[in-house]
């Protein structure tokens, strides 16, 4: 149904928005691709649903231009812009049928009965709402009416689809059930789609790239991967999930990256020395660490002491503490765990080079 | 109060005084007027008959629906726009609906009912501008005639037709809204089929309220209708102050409660009682 070549691509440049003294979003540039799948993640309060409402045009931004496919749409109001909008609470018209709803857009447009009908069939058909036609959204489920929203944004071919968290109020059953259908209608129709989150592995996991915002700014745009192991700052770094960080003395460039001293140990990591300055942070993932007996001179490697365990089911979380008092945190499968807490509690943590990566020290 | 006395006790005890009240100072008396309609002059369904049959009875029935649901119309209509105004405007506009809501309420129903009579007569406000301006060379008749005592129930009427319509606008959703816009929808086509339809249960309400009212106006009419416009509440004061046929006017009251009873009952399925004030 959907032309690849109507899939808008869409350009912010510098954009900002004050609600009185109050800066909601701050010099946001950032290139939204054709057909791309980009989802804002962030904090509440940080922006991003500002951002969305202004790509929708609810919003006027204070500073800053809007282009839609080159042309510029800072101005243009909300019903000109023909971008699909799917709202926290999904916002179906109470009034109107299942039909009459996805119906809307299209004779919003004036088009021919014949077309209408034609296109509500494809759209129920494809969302699987056979046989609800005629129901109202209040005898709808909550995932049924995800999907009348769905629909009804997406049945008049727009350039782009906005989703503004929601999934919120599904369960988690549910809630995995309708990120996969949506995967699937963004292949589809190949529209672009903008998804606004707070909820991390959603992002990872549905998006081609991310957008993480905190307190008004964009922080770092990336492929999940990309952002997830290679975070501009501690709280992108943070945000995305669990990270361990330890503080690190004579940072300095290496081959193939830096080395620093960590508990007057030498560590080999990723990252640009001269970018950090001599004391930084490095930050290892969880997953990525292992627990062993002893290091190899050479390796990368830390001696901790194992002090409290939560049992996970398919891993154990093992909370440890280093010998100067840094915390960290690993999962382990189950009888690592054990040993390592019954082994007077002292182990090493391992990880290969690679993995590590400098942060800049002091926080933000 | 004492401690074995339950809530419910306790509630019933507040509510006495009012339901007693009412008992002997409304439905005691009622009784008596449904009495008379059964009894005067002879015992016997006479004066229903009469009520049946009586054409001059019946035009006055006709007038009093016919004015009601006029009437019923234009508040409806006018309190849509200012409940707009008052529930989504901006804070100043506002200010100024909610004014122009609360301040008839303020002003005795017969004060209002001689300003518009002053206003609206043959050497009233309006007739001496549109002569003045050359617009009519002779005064409209304005008053002591139907047309008047619309204008006058209809002004009386509208701050009672707002309450019901804001409750309804105000617990609607505003993202089914934008929703409408973000999909393409005009501003006018968003709020001729979205945000009225959403509000029908208000326009129902409000619709009901007036209507009742109007059923039930004396004074408005009675001045403003100046003896040539006589609506059912005016025919029974007429009936047994003035003829006097205390039976014909007892059958028209017991009419006239009943059907207003049942619309009643009608209005509460649409609305909560509390959404009424």
């Amino acid at each position: 149904m959907q032309q690849p070549g109507r899939a808008a691509e869409i350009k912010a440049i510098g954009i900002g928005k004050s609600f009185g003294s109050f800066r909601a979003l701050d010099d946001l540039t950032l290139d939204i691709g054709r057909g791309e799948f980009l989802t804002l993640l962030g904090p509440s309060g940080s922006g991003k649903t500002t951002f969305l409402m202004i790509l929708a045009g609810f919003v006027q931004p204070t500073d800053g231009r809007l282009f839609s496919d080159g042309v510029d749409i800072t101005e243009r109001p909300a019903e000109q812009r023909a971008a699909g909008m799917v709202f926290q609470g999904y916002a179906l018209f109470p009034h109107m049928s299942v039909e009459a709803n996805i119906a809307f857009p299209l004779k919003v447009r004036k088009k021919s009965a014949a077309d209408i009908k034609r296109r509500i069939s494809e759209m129920i058909e494809r969302v699987g709402l056979k046989g609800h036609e005629k129901k109202l959204p209040s005898q709808l489920s909550g995932g049924q009416q995800q999907r009348v929203a769905l629909a009804r944004a997406l049945v008049f071919e727009p350039g782009v689809l906005l989703l503004d968290e929601p999934f919120s109020a599904l369960d988690k059953g549910l809630r995995g059930q309708m990120q996969a259908e949506m995967k699937r209608l963004h292949q589809e129709t190949g529209t672009t789609f903008v998804f606004v989150t707070h909820d991390q592995s959603e992002a990872l996991a549905l998006s081609s790239r991310v957008a993480i915002f905190n307190h008004g700014k964009l922080l770092q745009v990336g492929a999940p991967d990309e952002v997830y192991d290679r975070p501009a700052n501690r709280f992108v770094a943070e945000f995305l999930g669990e990270i361990n960080m330890l503080p690190l003395k004579d940072v300095r460039n290496a081959d193939n990256g830096a080395i620093g001293l960590c508990e007057d140990r030498t560590i080999r990591l990723r990252g640009n020395a001269s970018a950090v300055g001599s004391t930084a942070i490095l930050a290892i993932r969880p997953e990525y660490m292992s627990i062993a007996p002893e290091a190899a001179a050479g390796e990368n490697g830390i001696a901790a002491t194992a002090v409290a365990s939560t049992y996970l089911g398919a891993a154990t979380r093992l909370d440890l503490t280093t010998r100067q008092g840094a915390k960290l945190t690993v999962s382990v499968p189950n009888e690592v765990a054990a040993s390592a807490l019954s082994k007077g509690n002292s182990v090493w943590l391992t990880w290969p080079a690679e993995k590590g990566f400098l942060l800049p020290d002091g926080g933000q | 109060m004492k401690a074995y006395l339950s809530d419910r006790m306790g509630a019933a005890l507040l509510m006495a005084p009012l339901l007693l009240f009412l008992g002997a100072a409304y439905a005691w008396p009622f009784f008596g007027v449904v009495n008379w309609s059964f009894t005067l002059p002879e015992p016997g369904l006479g004066q229903y008959g009469t009520l049946l049959s009586d054409p001059l009875v019946q035009s006055v029935f006709v007038r009093t629906l016919r004015i009601a649901a006029i009437v019923t119309i234009v508040s409806v209509a006018a309190a849509y726009a200012i409940t707009v105004v008052w529930v989504r405007g901006t804070p100043a506009q506002r200010v100024v609906a909610e004014f122009c809501i609360l301040v008839p309420f303020w002003i005795s129903v017969l004060t209002r009912a001689f300003g518009w009579v002053a206003l609206l007569s043959n050497r009233g406000l309006f007739n001496t501008w549109l002569q003045a301006i050359g617009f009519i060379s002779e005064p409209l008749t304005l008053v002591r005639n139907e047309f008047g005592v619309i204008v006058g129930m209809t002004h009386f009427l509208i701050p009672f037709a707002v309450f019901p319509l804001a409750s309804s606008m105000r617990s609607l959703d505003d993202r089914v809204l934008l929703a409408a816009r973000g999909l393409g929808s005009s501003r006018m086509r968003t709020f001729w089929s979205v945000f009225v339809p959403m509000t029908r249960s208000g326009i129902i309400g409000s619709a009901l309220i007036v209507f009742v009212f109007s059923l039930g106006f004396f004074v408005t009419p009675a001045i403003l209708g100046g003896g040539r416009s006589v609506m059912v509440a005016e025919l029974i004061y007429l009936r047994i102050f003035q003829s006097p046929d205390w039976g014909l006017g007892a059958a028209i009251s017991v009419v006239l409660v009943l059907f207003v009873g049942a619309l009643m009952a009608l209005v509460f399925r649409y609305v909560r009682p509390r959404q009424l004030i």
